[in-house]
């Protein structure tokens, strides 16, 4: 038919805004010289080299995945009950509380890191309660707990909607036939339930994973100026210091551990065709 | 029992972290002092403050912009280009699928930095358009994925059948395909307007010299510390997505009663 034409412009618009943009991202990271100027390009590994031959630099690397895989297991181990309360209730009260999960994402992202900031801060409200008790304030802000909870705040709710959504259209058939056959609520649970989930519980770890490794913002407001993850050290070079070659070496770096989780996750998703947008 | 009441008190406990700080915040703004651990006395003056800082204004103006201009052009783009991929088979298909999916799992951080290479690359000033071009190319894969399912669920025949009746392709379009796949059109547009209102990272990145969006000037103000005028500005902006959230959904509704 005629209409398959149509994929023309946005095939142009993906070719020009996507695919040589990211083959420029390659070309950076793969050479050297005046980041303004492309005549002084030379195909070199120097960034790359530079990246793994500093301890500085694998230090920040392997700070921002651990950072980011204690965000993620938090959120499985605080989402999963959740979705799956809120999965047992009736239709009418689970569309309620799913759609009250929904809303705080429609804040802005950068307003709830902020929101963390007024309760947090040495005169924060946190601060305020504990020295009404007579207590020293705490220093509760700039640190890595601080970035942790701002991570947990704002990615949960993409571990929860996944899990939840896989766990209502589980067949309840299955359950009570585990039943009939003389399982008790935890074995079903384990055997049925558990294994059913897992392409929820895979996409949640990839949806939350991804934003988490690759964050500048909740370190840059939540965890002060000396706790830079992978995102900031790829933000300075691109807005301050201007190695832009450097700044997409890490971006390149950065990647490839996406594509390594996703490598692990989408196993376990059987249903990537099709639909897609999962969270709405 | 005591299931149940251990289930009511964790949920009540995930849903208090999930608010308490967006209530704190709206609070707040209406606190007539600038520490936000005490509570000083009810003020709108944060408010006021609000609407007479020029930077902000300007700010929310070029965020209105470039949320309504990319939210059209991509509906545009992505609905004639979701018609495409729907008549489309086998290996470019996938291709195209894959492709489109890739500003929607690639790291903003990432998606940012090679646009901003690709404006560097090609000599284009950065400023509004660089904003604006950034947008419509993040917006258009969620309009793609909001029209497609809408494609799939039309009776492949209709179209058909109203050209066997003599229509051309285009009149076929236009009255039978079109109307068809609306509630989609809408609700990819709808999606693209808040995420593109939403946009932080790749706004920051391919802005240009003293040209900024709302994100971008909350970001530079929260980096010099609190800011009542924030909370204030916060508060408008949570309740003005609120109202989109449930337009959205109704919408949602709508479709789903349709559907059966």
């Amino acid at each position: 038919m005629k209409f398959k034409r149509f994929t023309i412009p946005y095939i142009l618009w993906l070719s020009l805004f996507i695919v040589i943009p990211l083959l420029l991202i390659v070309f950076y990271a793969l050479s050297s010289g005046d980041s303004q100027n492309f005549s002084t390009f030379e195909f070199s590994f120097a960034s790359l080299e530079r990246f793994f031959s500093s301890p500085v630099y694998i230090k920040v690397l392997i700070r921002s995945v651990r950072l980011a895989v204690v965000s993620t297991v938090i959120c499985l181990i605080l989402g999963y009950p959740i979705a799956y309360i809120i999965s047992k209730e009736n239709p009418k009260k689970r569309n309620v509380l799913i759609l009250m999960f929904v809303i705080p994402m429609w804040m802005n992202f950068l307003l709830r890191t902020y929101a963390w900031l007024t309760l947090l801060g040495k005169s924060g409200i946190i601060n305020s309660i504990i020295m009404k008790l007579g207590f020293q304030p705490l220093e509760l802000l700039y640190n890595d707990t601080a970035i942790l909870l701002g991570m947990v705040y704002n990615f949960l709710p993409f571990m929860v909607l996944p899990i939840f959504s896989v766990l209502t259209k589980i067949d309840f058939k299955l359950i009570e036939a585990a039943e009939d056959l003389g399982a008790n609520k935890i074995t079903t649970f384990r055997r049925v339930v558990f294994p059913l989930s897992l392409p929820g519980v895979m996409t949640g770890i990839s949806m939350v994973f991804i934003p988490a490794v690759s964050t500048f913002v909740i370190s840059d407001l939540l965890g002060g100026s000396k706790a830079s993850l992978i995102g900031n050290l790829i933000e300075q070079q691109f807005r301050y210091t201007g190695d832009w070659h450097f700044g997409s070496a890490m971006s390149i770096i950065l990647m490839v551990f996406i594509l390594i989780t996703m490598a692990l996750t989408s196993k376990f998703d059987k249903e990537k065709e099709g639909e897609g947008g999962g969270l709405w | 029992m005591v299931n149940k009441i251990l289930k009511r008190f964790y949920t009540f406990l995930i849903f208090l972290f999930l608010y308490a700080p967006i209530i704190v915040l709206i609070v707040f703004s209406f606190n007539n002092s600038k520490s936000r651990g005490v509570w000083n006395g009810f003020t709108l003056k944060w408010y006021i403050e609000l609407f007479k800082d020029s930077q902000v204004l300007k700010a929310l103006y070029n965020t209105i912009l470039i949320a309504i201009s990319s939210s059209l052009i991509s509906t545009i783009l992505g609905t004639i280009a979701a018609i495409g991929i729907f008549y489309m088979n086998g290996f470019s298909k996938k291709v195209i699928l894959n492709l489109n999916y890739m500003p929607v799992l690639n790291p903003d951080i990432v998606t940012a930095v090679s646009l901003m290479t690709l404006y560097r690359f090609l000599k284009i000033d950065f400023g509004l358009l660089t904003m604006l071009l950034s947008h419509i190319t993040f917006c258009i894969p969620y309009v793609v994925l909001s029209v497609l399912p809408k494609l799939k669920q039309m009776n492949k025949h209709l179209p058909e059948a109203a050209m066997d009746l003599g229509a051309t392709p285009m009149y076929a379009l236009r009255k039978v395909i079109i109307p068809e796949i609306m509630p989609g059109i809408i609700t990819g547009g709808l999606m693209a307007f808040t995420l593109s209102i939403d946009d932080f990272v790749i706004s920051f990145f391919n802005t240009g010299h003293g040209v900024s969006n709302l994100s971008i000037t909350i970001y530079s103000m929260a980096r010099r510390g609190i800011n009542p005028v924030i909370n204030a500005l916060s508060t408008l902006m949570f309740i003005g997505m609120l109202i989109l959230l449930l337009i959205i959904n109704k919408r949602a509704d709508i479709n789903n009663e349709e559907r059966g």
